[in-house]
Order: C-alpha cells, then structure tokens, then sequence
C-alpha cells in the first residue's frame, strides 16, 4: 500500500525526522491561508498523487505570495497529473501539500528496502539526491553505500555514523543525521513498511537536515495489525476495478489488452497471460481468483471483467484440484445466469473431474468455446478476436 | 529416500481442530501420509479424526516422535507458529498460509538461525502448495492423484502451475520423485537453490523441472548454483512475461523491481547457466521429455 508523501513526512517526523513547515489543504482559499500560517515569504505547492517525478510533470509549483500559493492550488486541484510512473491516464489532485520553501546547499538520496537476497532491511545511500535511485545506479554506482539492518536487533547508531560519514556530511551535523538515518530505519520496522524513500534528503544553507520528498510503502499483508497506517489508504489515487477487486478479495492487475482473464492461481494466471502473448493477442487483465476458485468468486471474477469495455474476449483457465472440475462449472453456470456476457467466452478446465465438468457446461445453455491445454485456450482466445 | 518426505515421516498438522486443518489432514490420510496427531492451543487430550490433539508442538513431538508439520493456521499466528514447530524439534515444517507479513518472514528466518545445521528446520512456504512424494506421503493440499511416481524433481512457487506441469508429465507418463511447493511470497522459507541442493543428492531424483517467475533474485541464484555444483539436468520455466514493471502479480514475491528480476532477463540468465528453458507453459511436460531422452 502506497500512502501519499505529506503523510509519510508526518510519520517520518513523528519518528524524529525534520520536515519543512507545512500543511494540506483542499481547497484554494484554504491555501492562502495556509501560507500565511506557515509563514516566510516564499512557498512550494505539491500536488499529491501516489506517484514520484511530479516535479517534471507540473505538479510541483514555487509561490512568491500567498495569492500565488491560492492560484496554483487552483490550478493543480482536480487536474489528473501524468508523469513516467501513472501510465497515460494519470492520477488525480484532490489534495495539495503547501510547504515553506527551503535554501538547498546539497542533496542527497536516503532509501530503506527489503534485500530479497540478504533477506533484511537494506539502508541505500547517494551523495546524489534528486535524481532517481535507478538513475543514481545506472549512472553514479559509485556513489551508492549500502548498509544492512541485523533485524533481531535493528540498526545501531554505528551504522547510522557510517552512512553520514560515507554521504560525506560535515562532522557538526554527523549526528542529526544519525538520528535521521535512525528515524527511518525504526519507522520502517516498526510500521512493516517495505519501502522508505528520502529523495532528496538535503542539508539547508541554515545547516538543517530536512526530509525534502518523501515515499513510503507498505505491507499489505501487515495491515491487519496497521489500523493507523491503513486508514492512510487513498482510494482515488488507485485503478476504479482495482479497487473493486481488492474490496473483494480478488487478485487484480489492469492492463492494456482486450482478452479477459479469469483464472485460479498467481502463476498459472501469469503462464496463461504468457501463451495469449505469444499466440499473438494482449491479455486485458491478470486476475487471480485464488487456488479454491469458489463459485462465489467465479461470480465476483465475471462482475469484475464486464465492467472492463475494452475487454473483446473472455477467457476462463481454471485448473481444479481439490475443488473439483465439476464443482468449477456449476460455478460458472451459476455465474452465467445472474451476468449476461456479449463477448466470446473460452473456458478451459483441467484437473480433478474435468470429464464431469466439461459434460456440465455442454449441457447447460451456456454459449461458449471449449479448450483443452493452455496453448489451445490461448489460440481460440486470440481466434475469437476476429 | 525422497528428499523431505518419506513413506512413514510422522506429520503433525498445526491449527488441527480448524476448518482447513480438518480438510487438509483428511485428505493427507486418504493420501496414505501417516498423520499422527495434531496441535491446537487449549484443546489438548481430545481426539480428532480418531487422532491425538495437544497443546504444544513439544508435547506433540514427545508424544508422537512427529518429525514434520504443515500450519494451518490465520497469517498473524503464523510466524509463531513455525518457531513453535522449529524450537520442538520439528525437521521439516509446511507453511500453507498466505499473507504473513515480511517482516515476520525475516523474524523467522533470523530466530532459525539459533540451531546448528543438523538441528535445523527446513521450513516450505509460506503462500505453498506443500510438498507431495507420489506413492509416498503428501504434506500438502495438491491433488494428489495428478502426481505419478517417478523420478523427476519439481520445484513451483506457484501452486497452480506446478498442478499444471504434473498433470502434462502424466499424460506424458512422467512421473515425479517429489514436488516441492516454495512459495509466492517474497520471502520465503526454503529457496529454490535450497532445494535443487536436496535433489541433487537425492538418488530418487534424476532431473528437476524449476518454475519461476517474475521477482526477486532467485531463480538466477539457483542456476548459479546449478551451474557450478550440479551434474543433473535443470530444467526451467519462467512466468510473467506480459507482466507490467512495477505491478504486484497476486503473488507478494511477484514484482519486478531491480535488473534480472523479468521474465526474459532470467532466462537469458538460465540459460547461460546452462538450465533448459521451456519455451512456454504448455510445453513444460515436452521440455522434460526432451531433456529425459538425452539423459
């Protein structure tokens, strides 16, 4: 779960982290005032959107007044801001972070993740903020010092000195950025993040350590023991059927082709995604409906595909084990008289009993197209678009 | 021996007296896995499919000699659970359960590290199908009737499509020396080079057929090993070659994240290590067969 990054600043500050002064605002009278209430004489509006790289795409805009700070609220609100990371639809501004504006002498870049191979929290540091981490690595490896967090007892202030140190950081500030360093590494364990991002981290003319930009993720797995972080979730900034479909416990990732897919299992429904490819069509959809694939989800599966116009074809891929082929198909039957369905359907089954329930969906009313193997579901998938 | 499991290896189901406990262990014993009882806290002495249920996991194992365990129990009790299980002598442990926090995972991993290496759990899993030795015992929720007894090894960290490759290897009359469910999550107990290690010295075992997929680093990690320490065939398949950077696929572990985590990067990445890609998951049965032949 991704939360936006006025509320990452306030978890990060409420770990000991400096921010700039600031606050959100909704609305652009609210936002003159809200400069006003910060103070200083020059102010940064930011759009919030779950995604980074606003800055090139528009959404980040300095104010010389507070009639300026109301003027680019006005401008950034309700708009849908594309950057490299949104996909070409773009998100939508319904909330503008405005902040005082600071005087950068350096930036530098601050990330906590998860190290698959190490297994454990990995601190990435740059001397070179701004830019993003893959661009620090593609272009300035040499920059990048790593340090990795001993789970059982988190990070010792060891470790936090030697990342200041290596960032190259004059020795008066060694410490504040230490315990910044220590502030996200706890917010990170403490909150089951799986990601913490500063970027930039920068030192002010003023000698302070500020968390300019900040991005946090988290564990979706966790929230159940989260009840502050997931009450941070934004709805608005996420895909409408994505929604629909983690509301109801379905597995779904919507992508840009017209062959719908419901299938059962994580793999098996990237395997299948795979051979439309490669029989030449473009899957619309992963949707995992979970290795049971129970008749109430098959419903739930089908609701969720016919809401997507795009999709031309819909394709079934469900390979039963304990749940039973013939189960399966009374399933779908049963889906099939609540939902009208105006495309081709292919369904495939495989497993336990699937004699019984290919018999069951021939001899129900349903119009459909039997396969038997991935490869021929994938072909007459694909067939069926012409 | 098969690796893992064996013909009589004493099972224990955690989360015993629970719906899917019940289910599962039901259908295990209809397997021929020799479950000797089970564990859920507060319901030790009663008795539970004509079996023992205790309290604790060392009670159990007193009791039993139980050797191997699969969890059933909700992702918040989970990582518990598998230390309980590890801490009472446990050899090899399923964890069934899908979503346990990754921060628990680590936890786990990192509290494993107190046992010397014979004394060590093998944990499977979390977010696994389990591991299944046709003709010999199931510690897991496959259907057990699509695995034929053979001699190929099969490592899947989806479910799914491991189902899917044995039932192509049967109609091809392939049979399987044991199938080793990893997991989908991005941490997990048992890596798949963990497992090609335990077949390589299995003499049951004659090839291994690995299904992979987007995410994470380890997939290269095995055929990296395979490559330097392995005189057996590996056979390979990767997933989610349509899949979005970025995108989290179902699975937690499935998103790419960093170089060589795509489908087309690993197997270019395979294949230099030598493994032989199946070109789609239709033909992972055929690959084999192939691979088979030259042996």
């Amino acid at each position: 779960m991704d939360i936006h990054e006025y509320q990452a600043k306030e978890i990060l500050a409420s770990f000991g982290v400096t921010i700039p002064r600031g606050g959100i605002v909704y609305s652009p009278e609210t936002a003159e005032n809200k400069a006003r209430e910060i103070g200083g004489s020059k102010w940064v509006v930011k759009a919030q959107i779950h995604s980074g790289a606003r800055g090139k795409a528009g959404g980040v805009i300095v104010c010389n007044s507070p009639l300026e700070v109301a003027q680019a609220t006005d401008k950034l609100l309700g708009k849908k801001l594309v950057t490299n990371q949104t996909g070409p639809e773009g998100k939508i501004v319904n909330r503008i972070y405005i902040e005082e504006a600071t005087d950068i002498e350096k930036e530098l870049y601050l990330g906590l993740v998860f190290d698959r191979s190490s297994e454990s929290i990995m601190v990435v540091a740059s001397t070179e903020g701004g830019m993003s981490v893959e661009e620090i690595a593609k272009e300035k490896p040499k920059s990048i010092i790593r340090s990795k967090i001993e789970v059982a007892v988190g990070i010792q202030n060891f470790q936090a000195r030697e990342l200041a140190f290596g960032l190259g950081i004059e020795p008066e500030l060694i410490r504040r950025a230490s315990e910044t360093i220590i502030g996200c590494a706890k917010a990170f364990s403490e909150l089951d993040a799986t990601m913490v991002e500063v970027n930039p981290l920068v030192i002010s003319k003023q000698k302070q350590i500020l968390a300019l930009d900040c991005k946090m993720s988290f564990d979706n797995n966790a929230m159940f023991r989260r009840d502050k972080v997931s009450e941070l979730r934004d709805k608005t900034q996420e895909d409408e059927k994505e929604v629909y479909a983690s509301d109801r416990g379905l597995n779904y990732v919507s992508l840009d082709g017209n062959i719908g897919n419901i299938i059962n299992g994580a793999g098996l429904a990237m395997a299948s995604m795979d051979m439309i490819k490669l029989a030449g069509g473009e899957p619309a959809n992963f949707l995992d409906v979970g290795g049971g694939a129970t008749p109430e989800k098959i419903v739930k599966a089908f609701r969720l595909i016919t809401m997507d116009k795009k999709v031309k074809v819909i394709l079934v891929n469900i390979f039963a084990g304990i749940n039973r082929c013939d189960w399966v198909a009374e399933g779908i039957v049963q889906a099939l008289e609540k939902i009208e369905i105006k495309v081709p359907l292919v369904i495939r089954l495989a497993g336990t009993n699937v004699e019984k329930g290919n018999k069951i969906l021939q001899e129900s009313k349903l119009n459909y197209i039997e396969a038997n193997t991935l490869e021929d579901a994938a072909n007459k998938a694909v067939a069926a678009l012409k | 021996m098969a690796v893992i499991i064996e013909k009589n290896t004493k099972i224990l189901i955690q989360g015993f007296t629970g719906k899917m406990g019940t289910f599962h262990a039901e259908e295990m014993i209809k397997y021929g896995s020799n479950v000797v009882g089970g564990v859920t806290p507060g319901k030790g002495g009663q008795k539970h499919l004509d079996r023992p249920v205790f309290n604790t996991v060392k009670d159990a194992v007193k009791h039993t000699g139980a050797t191997a365990s699969i969890l059933f129990v909700p992702p918040a009790f989970a990582a518990d659970s598998a230390m309980e299980a590890a801490d009472a002598g446990i050899k090899t442990c399923v964890a069934i359960v899908d979503g346990i926090p990754s921060h628990d995972m680590i936890r786990i991993k990192r509290y494993m590290r107190r046992y010397s290496k014979n004394d060590k759990m093998t944990l499977v899993g979390p977010n696994c199908a389990g591991i299944i030795s046709p003709g010999k015992s199931m510690l897991g929720i496959m259907p057990g009737h699509i695995y034929k007894e053979g001699r190929v090894g099969i490592i899947s960290r989806s479910g799914t499509l491991g189902y899917e490759a044995a039932q192509q290897m049967k109609n091809l009359n392939i049979g399987i020396s044991t199938s080793v469910g990893i997991g989908g999550d991005p941490i997990n107990g048992s890596s798949f080079r963990d497992i090609i290690e335990k077949f390589e010295t299995d003499d049951e075992t004659d090839a291994i057929l690995m299904i992979g997929e987007i995410g994470g680093p380890q997939e290269v990690a095995a055929g990296e090993f395979a490559k330097e320490n392995m005189k057996k065939p590996v056979i390979g398949y990767i997933a989610g070659l349509t899949a979005p950077k970025g995108r989290v696929m179902g699975h937690a572990g499935a998103i790419v994240s960093a170089y060589g985590e795509s489908a087309i990067e690993k197997v270019e990445i395979l294949k230099e290590c030598g493994v032989t890609i199946s070109k789609n998951p239709s033909v992972m049965g055929d690959t084999v067969r192939s691979v088979l032949e030259k042996i």
